[in-house]
């Protein structure tokens, strides 16, 4: 019994030291992506090292004690003899069965809390639109009326976006703003952000939604208030005054920003949809048997509605998600594709 | 011809009759409605679904039920069939529960090898930042593939130890339902070449979960995964009934429900999961399935439908199928660990009814999964809570583990290495879980790599490690011959250390913002150098599992011959003579003991009166 006595307080020595190791190591890892930019997330973080914590000394606990078990234990050469003859000890199972029982609902009551002010609304938070679609985003700004492929965002205001989705289900996702809400079609679903950290960061989208999923990303830009609305008043001015060369780089933007090059190339290389570059005045080999002159009117139209002309070796499998969209992106787009020699 | 006379063969030429039939009854049927000859998809669902039953047929599952229709006499045939040599009994139906034993795990290790190449070759295109070598809809499908193909590999092996072990250790010469049993068998075999199939044919880019309406989009690969779905399942319930009812009916003279071996414990608390919650996942996919087949708008919001619907059906089951998946896997660790500890299980009891609480409270936990999806936003809380209660049995068999190496006398042969593997590798798989239930971190772990690595150390501690340490367990009682040692110690050595690496490794990409089921990633992440050590490590697991295929099949073959009990196990299946003669208990074996009771001077746990027990 003493020899067993001795064996657990050195193990549980042990148990302390690796935990204390591990908890230094942690420090010099950098576990999460950056700061948080959010309020929200700023909780998420913090919970997030608790559970870290806890989790790095129960890890030690076992492993001390296994590894400990298994070298102290382990059967001495020329030993036939069997192990302790002992079958169980209620009080320490009571012990393993209630000390976790608190502590898991220690962290449950700790994020309940938490997710009551992640949900909290402010009184001036401005709403933001946004939609996914197979692949890309939009976003809406009803009380300024503007509509954006790139997501501005104030710095300090709290924002409340409401989110939903033209075709399938996708998510909505900044790492460095923690949480995240999906986009279902047919329903809208809130997320409440307050970025706290001026810069550049990505939308990605997180639930898996087709073919270019992983390539559906949106640029974010966190601003002081001044620059955001600065930017507000230039999108309502409209696009800068037409011209080629400026078409031409709206319609590019469009082309990057809606998930065009999940599936079209603009450099020539092979994808699942045929490549941008030096298509416009073609001749295109339709899947019929067919050709067309790739012109303005057939992009317009391959844009809209993917399906009407299918091109040989490829399958009808661009979504109808571009349908909506006002001629002058169109347009724009189309000269973009012609600008692609 | 005398391929034909495996029933394995015949069964695959009544696949393909039988798929060909189907298409060929959709065609006609479109053209008695006066509808264009051929629609694809319809054709097909007939087809596979059709092609399954004639798999059956012609594999000789029904002969035996329908001369039973008759009013024939149906007597059980016993021992190899008359000219042909024992092995073909591992490729035709059988009704004795350890060859269905062996020809599940056979199965098993085909979809492990299958989904693990499929692993290797994705992991490839992951392993550097912007690679594209797969193309996106072949990278796509194939994830879903892989998760399916193991999922239904663990279902497969756990049935198969299942089948092997629980009745020789309760002392029964059978499973109650010996043809329900081949069924539940040979059902598996059609849909997993259907489950292979879709990856051929159409593909379908939505991963297992097939989430509408995506899933209602995806190519014509999507129905052969559901059907293939449908049949898995029906085999996971129709093995659960048999398991029951073997545990409920069979169980030898003096073997009271504390004093059965601690797997079959961990049996019935997987086989009340099994038979309850597996029809959920059937019917989510069947939904879809109609919704894209019929135009019945169930999840489609413009007809009235909602998609968040299908994700309550659907995890209701696919949740506490991660019980299913490791129950009996956590079973088979508390089953191997006394005996090479030479102690008795600590706090058996504890133990036993800790996983009949995972199987309960596990099947209240399932919208964890849903945290971002939508739902009722403090609907949540009660999920949360539900989910982190699960971590409290779960810690108990953990502790019970320490408790049972602590004062015993340890020796380590390969099982007891892959055994105690298994405690480190769900160690980590278990202490990673409650950050995904706790809502609030969840929302930012959710579809990260973090939870892929967090599932796969589940999974590999759960099931992978356990089976493995299983495999080596049984080998010398199945084959009569011992495995190589040095060999074991090479696949031991070479797949803990890479598990580990790939799991932290996964978990820690997922928190720098990699996400689930992307076939390529920005360089902009920064987790260059930890994805390529993960995609080595699973390089080296691979390798790993050659040297084990290699060991188990040069070893059936040529390997020193075992004793008749080499690990000195108190357990009944031990005492009986290798090979076990065809019907294993003729006499029925008398529980005298406590099955762990190693230490205690003159126990035993069973009497056998048939043959002599020990050496």
């Amino acid at each position: 019994m003493r020899d067993n006595a001795k064996h657990i307080a050195i193990a549980s020595v042990l148990a302390l030291v690796v935990s204390a190791l591990l908890l230094l190591g942690l420090q010099f890892v950098q576990l999460l992506p950056g700061p948080a930019a959010s309020s929200q997330g700023v909780l998420v973080d913090r919970l997030f090292h608790w559970e870290v914590y806890v989790i790095a000394f129960v890890f030690a606990l076992v492993m001390a004690f296994m590894l400990y078990g298994i070298v102290v234990f382990r059967r001495k050469p020329g030993d036939t003899g069997e192990g302790t003859y002992f079958k169980g000890n209620t009080p320490l199972e009571i012990a393993w069965t209630v000390i976790p029982l608190v502590v898991v609902c220690a962290f449950a009551i700790a994020s309940g809390r938490d997710l009551t002010r992640i949900l909290q609304a402010s009184p001036n938070e401005m709403v933001i639109e946004v939609t996914g679609f197979q692949f890309g985003w939009r976003f809406y700004y009803p009380d300024a009326g503007v509509s954006s492929s790139e997501l501005y965002l104030p710095r300090g205001e709290p924002i409340l976006f409401r989110i939903t989705s033209e075709d399938v289900i996708h998510d909505f996702w900044v790492p460095e703003f923690r949480i995240k809400q999906d986009a279902v079609p047919g329903q809208w679903h809130s997320l409440r952000i307050t970025p706290t950290e001026a810069g550049d960061y990505t939308v990605l989208c997180n639930e898996m939604c087709g073919y270019a999923h992983a390539q559906m990303l949106a640029p974010v830009h966190v601003v002081e208030f001044d620059q955001f609305r600065a930017w507000v008043t230039q999108q309502k001015a409209g696009a800068p005054p037409a011209g080629t060369a400026s078409t031409v780089g709206t319609g590019k933007t469009l082309v990057d920003q809606s998930g065009c090059l999940g599936c079209h190339s603009a450099d020539g290389s092979e994808s699942h949809g045929p490549t941008l570059k030096g298509l416009y005045g073609s001749q295109v080999q339709l899947e019929d048997g067919s050709t067309v002159v790739a012109d303005d009117g057939y992009l317009a139209e391959s844009i809209r509605d993917p399906g009407a002309k299918i091109v040989a070796g490829f399958g009808p499998e661009m979504p109808p998600a571009y349908s909506s969209l006002p001629d002058e992106d169109v347009n724009a787009i189309v000269e973009y594709v012609k600008s692609l020699k | 011809m005398r391929v034909f006379s495996l029933g394995i063969f015949r069964g695959l030429i009544g696949q393909i009759l039988g798929t060909a039939f189907g298409m060929a009854l959709v065609v006609l049927l479109r053209l008695a409605m006066g509808l264009p000859a051929w629609k694809a998809e319809p054709a097909i669902v007939v087809g596979a679904m059709l092609g399954v039953i004639t798999f059956l047929a012609g594999a000789g599952m029904f002969s035996d039920w329908a001369r039973w229709a008759r009013g024939k006499d149906t007597p059980l045939h016993h021992g190899a069939p008359e000219g042909k040599p024992t092995w073909t009994r591992y490729f035709s139906v059988d009704y004795n529960h350890r060859f269905i034993g062996v020809q599940y795990v056979m199965l098993s290790i085909v979809l492990l090898l299958f989904g693990g190449t499929l692993a290797m070759v994705f992991r490839t295109q992951l392993a550097q930042a912007q690679l594209n070598v797969l193309g996106a809809a072949f990278f796509n499908s194939s994830v879903g593939v892989h998760g399916f193909t193991l999922i239904a590999s663990i279902l497969i092996g756990s049935a198969g130890v299942a089948n092997y072990l629980v009745p020789l250790l309760i002392g029964a010469s059978d499973m109650v339902f010996p043809r329900l049993n081949a069924f539940a068998f040979w059902v598996n075999v059609p849909a997993s070449i259907l489950l292979i199939a879709s990856l051929f044919i159409g593909g379908w880019d939505t991963g297992w979960t097939a989430y509408p309406p995506l899933s209602v989009r995806a190519p014509v690969g999507m129905q052969l995964y559901f059907v293939a779905v449908f049949f898995v399942g029906i085999s996971s319930i129709a093995g659960s009934i048999n398991v029951l009812g073997t545990i409920a009916m069979r169980r030898a003279p003096g073997m009271k429900l504390f004093r059965m071996p601690i797997f079959v414990w961990a049996m019935i608390a997987t086989g009340i999961v099994a038979l309850t919650a597996t029809q959920l996942i059937a019917l989510s996919f069947l939904m879809v399935m109609m919704q894209r087949l019929l135009g019945m708008g169930f999840f489609d919001p413009a007809q009235g439908g909602n998609p968040i619907l299908f994700q309550h059906l659907f995890w209701f089951y696919s949740h506490p199928a991660v019980y299913v998946f490791v129950l009996p896997g956590l079973g088979l660790i508390s089953e191997i660990l006394p005996v090479f500890c030479r102690k008795p299980l600590f706090g058996y009891k504890w133990v036993a009814l800790s996983s009949i609480a995972i199987a309960l409270a596990g099947m209240l936990v399932w919208a964890h999964h849903m945290f971002a999806a939508g739902m009722e936003s403090f609907l949540r809380v009660p999920f949360m809570v539900t989910t982190l209660i699960v971590a409290v049995p779960t810690g108990v068999k953990i502790f019970s583990w320490l408790a049972t190496i602590w004062g015993g006398k340890l020796t380590f042969p390969t099982p007891m290495l892959f055994t105690l593997g298994a405690i480190s590798v769900f160690l980590i798989g278990g202490l990673s879980g409650p950050p995904n239930g706790l809502i609030t971190t969840d929302l930012f772990l959710t579809d990260t790599y973090w939870l892929v690595g967090h599932f796969h150390a589940t999974m590999f501690g759960g099931f992978v490690f356990p089976f493995f340490a299983a495999l080596y367990y049984w080998f010398p009682k199945l084959t009569g011959r011992m495995y190589s040692e040095r060999l074991g110690r090479w696949h031991f050595w070479l797949m803990l250390p890479a598990f580990w690496v790939q799991s932290l490794g996964q978990m820690y990409v997922g928190l720098q913002g990699m996400r689930r089921r992307v076939f390529t990633y920005e360089s902009g992440l920064h987790i260059g150098a930890e994805q390529l050590a993960v995609s080595i490590a699973g390089f080296v697991i691979a390798i790993s599992v050659a040297i084990m295929l290699y060991n188990l099949i040069v070893s059936a073959r040529r390997g020193p011959m075992a004793e008749r009990n080499p690990w000195h196990s108190r357990s009944p299946e031990w005492q009986l003579p290798t090979p076990i003669p065809e019907v294993a208990y003729a006499q029925p074996m008398q529980v005298v003991g406590d099955p762990y009771d190693y230490g205690l001077p003159d126990s035993a746990y069973v009497r056998l009166r048939t043959a002599p027990a020990g050496e």
